[in-house]
């Protein structure tokens, strides 16, 4: 089936919180990199606060798939207070990973939702957006943590490429810029798993 | 690795919306008159971004409804100018009227179209009602599976709506297509500048040394003879279509035709279908395909001139065809597709037709996945190898 051939990714914000505009910049960013990619919206009641999805295929070769994705490989959870309502997990792949912008360690995340901790990778995502932008916007340091667990993305590409479209957009507030890009790079570093916490600790 | 397909063009990456709206930038009409509605909003509020910033110099019209958009398009049109817009479902519906019109008259105005379901009850999302219901106003047809494939029709449409002197529309599926962000390769400004080429009107309006009437009255002494004229041209516009289309791939080396065949050399049972659900029934033919299934697919482009000679050819010596129809003709009969391809076949057949299932799928934006798609082609498998078809009108994924 389709889902052996490309990465599918699924986001969960809230309105106003800009995974719509994460699944875009993403998309944007990989196809720098040289694949073939999709961003597309679930468009529901659009309204600030409310749950939403936005969501990214990743292909080797041309996508023509134009059905939903309902088995991500990636999940990224911007807001944590989702996991409470939303059954964010819903049809990840057995080899699938799931990304949360949160203050607590992979091992409480994967408790809560019920996934083995190996599935799990968290980031302060809300943090580094706050100590790099100054506001809570947590999805652009969110695309920095999913480069980094997705793994064969050139994060060099992604960066220049992002670069370059907030320079398009941000042409009147420049200094936004640099923030952006930084709380990119924060949390491709900060971003971790169990795994590699227990490393760190042995 | 993303490849250009001509050494000139530029790989962006685009929602179906920007790069319709990309496409009437290059193109550069001289007007657009448009009214906003999702989800084409975005074709005409870019466009007219692109008018504001001074990147293109056309005259943008603000109307106050889409009958107000069609009909200073064809005054526009009918001026001499190369018109278009942009709407959907309830947007076009409220056109209605004026789209006879603008056939009759025989202008030609193109229209970027995100299909979209028709109220009520409300729905934003995509299915093909809206333009189903305009398909015998006389204006040609082409659907669009993807962002390149909206971007490169809504190009040719240029060519082919002046060459044939009929009005034509392009879709998208809505939200499916026109808010997904896909790869596209653009053709640089200037090579779609030269491929359109200048528009020469034959009889301009404001041509004030040579005076005309547009519009008259035209009882039961001309007016079946004027219609019949709008018949002729529907029928000669089929000509102009692949001509363009070839003229096209010369250029810029992308295939186009009346339809697109995928798998279909050595197969025996087949799915029909038009737009975005076309790219997800290729991977389903593929996947089916390693079960040593002979399944293939028509993704029909050009629904207006219906090219029904040519499919019925193709579809003549299957066993089994499936036509998937993404809305209804809520005429206790079958939908409109299906309708289309069986009266071509029970025309053209020779000998023995294929049996002939209709599946509605999707209206109101309903997803149509891969499992959907497997089990159409495993019923074609079953009525192939004998099993009776009960009910000729069926719907997938419908609780």
């Amino acid at each position: 089936m389709a889902n052996d051939r490309m990465i599918e990714i699924r986001w969960h914000g809230r309105g106003g919180q800009g995974a719509k505009t994460a699944a875009l910049l993403f998309a944007e960013a990989v196809l720098s990199t040289g694949k073939y990619v999709q961003a597309f919206p679930e468009y529901g009641p659009e309204r600030m606060g409310a749950p939403v999805q936005s969501f990214n295929r990743i292909s080797e070769q041309p996508i023509t798939l134009h059905c939903a994705i309902t088995e991500p490989s990636f999940v990224v959870v911007l807001d944590p207070t989702l996991m409470d309502s939303v059954p964010v997990v819903e049809g990840l792949r057995k080899d699938g990973k799931v990304i949360v912008n949160t203050q607590f360690s992979a091992k409480e995340i994967a408790a809560k939702l019920k996934v083995s901790s190996d599935k799990v990778f968290v980031v302060n995502a809300s943090k580094i957006a706050m100590d790099t932008i100054g506001l809570n916007i947590p999805n652009t340091p969110m695309l920095g943590a999913l480069v980094k667990v997705i793994g064969d993305l050139d994060i060099e590409g992604v960066l220049k490429d992002t670069r370059h479209k907030l320079e398009q957009k941000f042409r009147h507030k420049p200094q936004v810029i640099d923030g952006n890009l930084e709380s990119i790079k924060r949390a491709y570093n900060e971003v971790q798993s169990e795994q590699a916490v227990a490393a760190k600790n042995a | 690795m993303v490849q250009t397909t001509t050494k000139n063009g530029i790989i962006v990456a685009k929602t179906g919306n920007e790069i319709m709206a990309e496409a009437m930038r290059q193109i550069a009409p001289d007007v657009v008159a448009a009214y906003p509605i999702t989800p084409a909003t975005e074709i005409v509020q870019i466009f007219s971004q692109f008018v504001a910033d001074g990147l293109v110099p056309t005259e943008f019209v603000a109307v106050e409804s889409e009958h107000s958009a069609m009909s200073a398009c064809i005054g526009s049109s009918a001026a001499g100018a190369r018109t278009m817009t942009g709407t959907s479902s309830q947007g076009l519906a409220l056109m209605h009227e004026m789209l006879y019109i603008a056939a009759g008259l025989r202008l030609p105005i193109v229209v970027a179209l995100v299909n979209r379901a028709l109220s009520s009850p409300i729905n934003i999302h995509g299915d093909h009602s809206d333009t189903m219901g305009s398909r015998d106003a006389g204006w040609i047809q082409i659907y669009s599976e993807n962002s390149q494939e909206a971007y490169d029709n809504l190009i040719q449409a240029i060519r082919i709506a002046e060459k044939a002197k009929i009005p034509a529309m392009v879709t998208t599926d809505g939200f499916i297509i026109s808010h997904c962000m896909e790869v596209v390769e653009k053709i640089p400004d200037e090579d779609v500048k030269k491929f359109i080429g200048e528009y020469k009107p034959e009889r301009p309006l404001l041509d004030y040394k040579k005076p005309f009437s547009v519009g008259a009255i035209d009882l039961q002494d001309y007016y079946f003879e004027h219609r019949y004229q709008l018949i002729d041209a529907m029928e000669k516009a089929k000509p102009i279509v692949l001509e363009v289309a070839e003229d096209f791939k010369k250029e810029f080396n992308r295939e186009y035709g009346f339809y697109e065949k995928y798998k279909m050399d050595d197969a025996d049972i087949a799915i029909v279908v038009i737009g975005s659900a076309a790219g997800t029934a290729k991977v389903a033919v593929d996947d089916i395909r390693k079960k040593g299934v002979k399944a293939g697919l028509i993704k029909l482009r050009v629904f207006r001139p219906f090219p029904h000679k040519e499919l019925a050819q193709e579809l003549s010596n299957l066993k089994a065809v499936a036509v998937l129809d993404r809305c209804d003709s809520n005429s206790g009969a079958p939908a409109p597709l299906y309708l289309e391809v069986t009266s071509a076949l029970y025309t053209h057949c020779k000998s023995e037709c294929p049996k002939v299932i209709n599946y509605v799928y999707g209206l109101g934006g309903r997803d149509i996945d891969l499992h959907h798609i497997a089990y159409v082609y495993d019923m074609l498998g079953k009525i192939k190898t004998g099993t009776q078809i009960k009910k000729v009108v069926n719907y997938v994924n419908l609780r």
